[in-house]
C-alpha cells in the first residue's frame, strides 16, 4: 500500500504556486465586492430613488442579498435540472441504436442554443407567462447543449481498445457504461457542465426583463432611470458570481477527475 | 482445447466471406498462431471464438477446466468472455484504473473477494518478474513493456483454460518483443494454457506456435499443422511464398540450443593452477577456454595466449564474457546475439548462471544444414 503523507509532510510541500492558484481569484473577487460596497452602496443617499431600489447604509441591503440568492437560485435550479435531462439523454445517443438520433439531437439542441437568449425568454414569456418559472425554463434550455454534448463527446472519445478490452473479458454493457466510459468520460462531461453554469450566470440577468428577479433587476430598472451606480452594481456582482461560479467548479473539477484522466 | 468446425462468417451487407469453412484444433495446452495477409480474417477467426463476432455457419467449442466440451454458440456471450483469457494488441489497459484493478477485472466481474484478487494478482506479478508496488500504480506510470505484461497478465487473472491474445507483442520495439515473446514462452511451459495467437509476422508466428494456421484473403485455410511440418512441406504455392524463401533459416527458431549445444564442453576451474591449464588447453587444442567455480557458475575466459608461461592461479587472468546464452534458447536468436557480441563460441547457462554446454557457431551451421536437408535440399544457406 501507497503511504498516506500526514498533514505536515503535505503541508511542508505546498508551493507559493498553490497557494496563488487557490487564493489569488478569491481574494481579487472579495476586494471587488469591496469597492463595490465602499465606492457604490455606501455612497447612496437615504431616501433617495436608488436607495428604494438598492438599499442604504441607513436601511441596509437586504435587497442586494436578496438578488443575490434569488441569482444563485436561477443557475443552481436551471443547471440541476438541464444535468438531470441532458446527462442521461447524451448517453442515449451514444448507445446502439440511437446512435442514428445523435445528429437529430445535437441539431435541435444546437438551434436552442443559437436563438439569442433574450428571444427564447420573449418566446416563452408568450407561452408560460412572466415570473420565475419562466426563466427557469428558458435557462434550463440553453443549459442543455454544452451539456449533451459534452457528454456523448466524453463517451465517444474513449478509446476503443479499452472497450474492446472490456467486452472481450465479460463485462456487461451497462458495466462498460459505469464502470469505464463514465469515469473516463467524466473530465469532458463536467467540463460541459462547467460552462453551461457559466454561461447561464450571465443568461440568468436577463431573466430580469420577465420579472424573476436576480442581479438583471439593478441593471434593467438602472438604464432608463440614468443611475450609473445601479447599473454597476448588478453588473460587477453578476460577473463576480460567474467568475467565482468558475472558480469554484473548476476546483471541485480537480477533485473528482481521476489522477490518470487529468494529463 | 479449442475447436473450429466448418465456421463461416460472411458480415452483413457483404458477399465474400471473412472466414470461410474454417476446421482446424487447437489440442489442450498448446499455442495455435493464426498468421496470415492484411484482409484474411484472422482477428476476426479470434473474435468468433469469445462471440465477439457471431459466426454466420459451423460451430466452435472450447473445452472448460474440468475438460468438458462446450459449444461456444450454446453459451451465454457474459459468462463465456469471463471463462477465455482475453489480451489485444493495444493492450486496452484501464487508464482509470491501477494495475491491481486492472488485473482484478474478471476476478472482481466473478464475485472473488479482495484478498483473493490481491493474492492472485501479486501471484501473477511473481511470475511476470515485476515488483508489487506496481499494484498501486496506474498504467500510464508503466512503460510500455512492462504494459505489455501486465495486459497479459490480466488476461491469466482467473487462470482461464483458454486464452485468445491479439498481437500480444505488436505495440513494443523488436528488441522488448524478443524478451516478452521468451518470457511468455518459458511461463506457457509451465502454465500449459490452450491459446489461439493472432500475429501478421510469419516469424513470431514460427516462433510462438506449436501450431500454425496459415490463412490467405476471404479467410480460406492454406495449412494447418506444427511448425517444422509447415517449413519442411509447404502446402502450396502461397503457404512457401509467404513463409519466405529463407525457410531453412526460420527453423533456427525451432531448434533449441539445448538441442545442439556441446553438454560437455572443456573448461577450467577457477582455482586449477595456470600451468595445469596450459597443459589441458594444449592437449585440447584449445586457443582460449571458459572458466567456472566450484558451483559450475561462469566466471569468465582465459586466451592460452594470457596465460602462457605464467604461474598462479587462472583466477587471476580470467576475463569477463560479454555474453552467455540462457537455455531454452532458439538458434535464431542465439546466433544473433553471438554475432552482436562476435563471439564464435558462447556458454549456455541456466537461470542460476551455472554452465551447462557451450554452443558454436560450427554447431548452429550444421543445424542449418541438417533441416535443409530435411526441408528436401532445395535451398542452401
Amino acid at each position: 500500500m501507497k503511504k498516506k503523507k500526514s498533514f505536515w509532510q503535505r503541508l511542508s510541500q505546498i508551493t507559493f504556486n498553490d497557494v496563488m492558484a487557490w487564493t489569488a481569484i478569491p481574494i481579487l473577487m472579495i476586494i471587488v465586492i469591496i469597492l463595490v460596497y465602499n465606492r457604490l452602496l455606501l455612497t447612496i443617499e437615504p431616501g433617495s430613488m436608488e436607495a428604494n431600489i438598492i438599499g442604504s447604509y441607513e436601511i441596509g441591503f437586504d435587497n442586494v442579498t436578496k438578488a443575490v440568492i434569488e441569482h444563485l437560485q436561477l443557475i443552481l435550479i436551471s443547471t440541476g435540472l438541464a444535468i438531470a435531462v441532458a446527462v442521461p439523454a447524451g448517453i442515449l445517443i451514444t448507445r446502439e441504436g440511437f446512435r442514428d438520433f445523435s445528429g437529430l439531437i445535437l441539431g435541435v439542441a444546437n438551434v436552442g442554443q443559437s436563438v439569442p437568449s433574450i428571444a427564447i425568454l420573449a418566446v416563452f414569456m408568450g407561452i408560460l407567462g412572466l415570473g420565475f418559472k419562466t426563466a427557469v425554463f428558458a435557462l434550463w434550455l440553453y443549459a442543455l447543449l454544452p451539456i449533451v454534448r459534452n457528454t456523448a463527446t466524453g463517451i465517444e472519445e474513449v478509446d476503443t481498445n479499452v472497450i474492446e478490452a472490456a467486452t472481450g473479458m465479460g463485462m456487461t454493457n451497462r458495466q462498460i457504461l459505469t464502470r469505464i466510459e463514465l469515469p473516463l468520460a467524466f473530465k469532458v462531461m463536467f467540463a460541459g457542465m462547467r460552462t453551461a453554469a457559466v454561461i447561464n450566470v450571465g443568461t440568468a440577468a436577463l431573466g430580469a426583463f420577465i420579472g424573476a428577479g436576480g442581479l438583471g433587476n439593478f441593471i434593467i430598472t438602472g438604464i432608463p432611470l440614468m443611475r450609473d451606480r445601479m447599473i454597476l452594481v448588478g453588473a460587477i456582482f453578476t460577473a463576480v458570481m460567474a467568475i467565482l461560479v468558475d472558480w469554484i467548479l473548476g476546483k471541485v473539477e480537480d477533485q473528482l477527475v481521476a489522477p490518470t484522466a487529468r494529463a | 482445447m479449442i475447436k473450429f468446425e466448418n465456421v463461416t462468417k460472411i458480415y452483413p451487407g457483404t458477399t465474400s466471406p471473412a472466414v470461410d469453412n474454417l476446421s482446424f484444433t487447437v489440442p489442450t495446452g498448446e499455442i495455435c498462431t493464426i498468421v496470415g495477409p492484411s484482409g484474411c480474417g484472422k482477428t476476426t477467426a479470434m473474435k468468433l471464438v469469445n462471440r465477439l463476432i457471431e459466426p454466420t455457419e459451423g460451430n466452435i467449442y472450447v473445452s472448460d477446466e474440468r475438460g468438458e466440451t462446450q459449444n461456444v454458440l450454446d453459451m451465454d456471450p457474459i459468462v463465456l468472455r469471463r471463462s477465455i483469457g482475453y489480451i489485444i494488441q493495444q493492450i486496452g489497459l484501464f487508464p482509470h484504473r491501477t494495475i491491481l484493478q486492472n488485473m482484478g477485472t474478471v476476478p472482481d466481474l466473478l464475485g472473488w473477494d479482495e484478498t483473493r484478487t490481491r493474492g492472485r494478482a501479486e501471484d501473477l506479478l511473481n511470475m511476470m518478474n515485476m515488483p508489487l508496488e506496481f499494484l498501486e500504480r496506474y498504467p500510464h506510470e508503466l512503460s510500455g513493456g512492462q504494459r505489455q505484461r501486465i495486459g497479459v497478465a490480466r488476461g491469466m487473472a482467473t487462470d482461464p483454460p483458454a486464452m485468445l491474445m491479439d498481437e500480444p507483442f505488436g505495440a513494443i520495439d523488436p528488441i522488448n518483443r524478443t524478451i516478452l515473446q521468451n518470457e511468455f514462452l518459458r511461463l506457457q511451459q509451465e502454465i500449459k494454457k490452450t491459446i489461439l495467437f493472432v500475429t501478421h509476422d510469419i516469424d513470431e508466428a514460427i516462433k510462438m506456435g506449436d501450431k500454425i494456421c496459415i490463412l490467405n484473403v476471404g479467410g480460406i485455410l492454406e495449412q494447418f499443422d506444427s511448425a517444422a511440418n509447415i517449413l519442411a512441406h509447404p502446402a502450396n504455392e502461397f503457404v512457401e511464398d509467404f513463409i519466405g524463401a529463407d525457410r531453412a533459416l526460420k527453423r533456427l527458431n525451432l531448434v533449441r540450443v539445448d538441442e545442439v549445444m556441446n553438454t560437455r564442453p572443456p573448461l577450467l576451474q577457477a582455482t586449477q593452477n595456470v600451468e595445469q591449464a596450459v597443459g589441458f588447453m594444449r592437449e585440447q587444442n584449445l586457443k582460449f577456454a571458459y572458466v567456472i567455480d566450484a558451483d559450475r557458475q561462469l566466471q569468465g575466459y582465459v586466451r592460452i595466449r594470457d596465460i602462457k608461461g605464467q604461474t598462479g592461479w587462472v583466477e587471476e587472468f580470467v576475463e569477463p564474457a560479454a555474453t552467455a546464452i540462457h537455455l531454452g534458447t532458439n538458434l535464431k536468436d542465439s546466433l544473433s546475439e553471438m554475432l552482436v557480441v562476435d563471439y564464435a563460441n558462447v556458454c549456455v547457462v541456466d537461470a542460476r548462471n551455472r554452465v551447462r554446454g557451450v554452443i558454436n557457431t560450427e554447431m548452429i551451421h550444421k543445424a542449418v544444414m541438417e533441416s535443409s536437408d530435411a526441408a528436401g535440399g532445395e535451398e542452401e544457406e
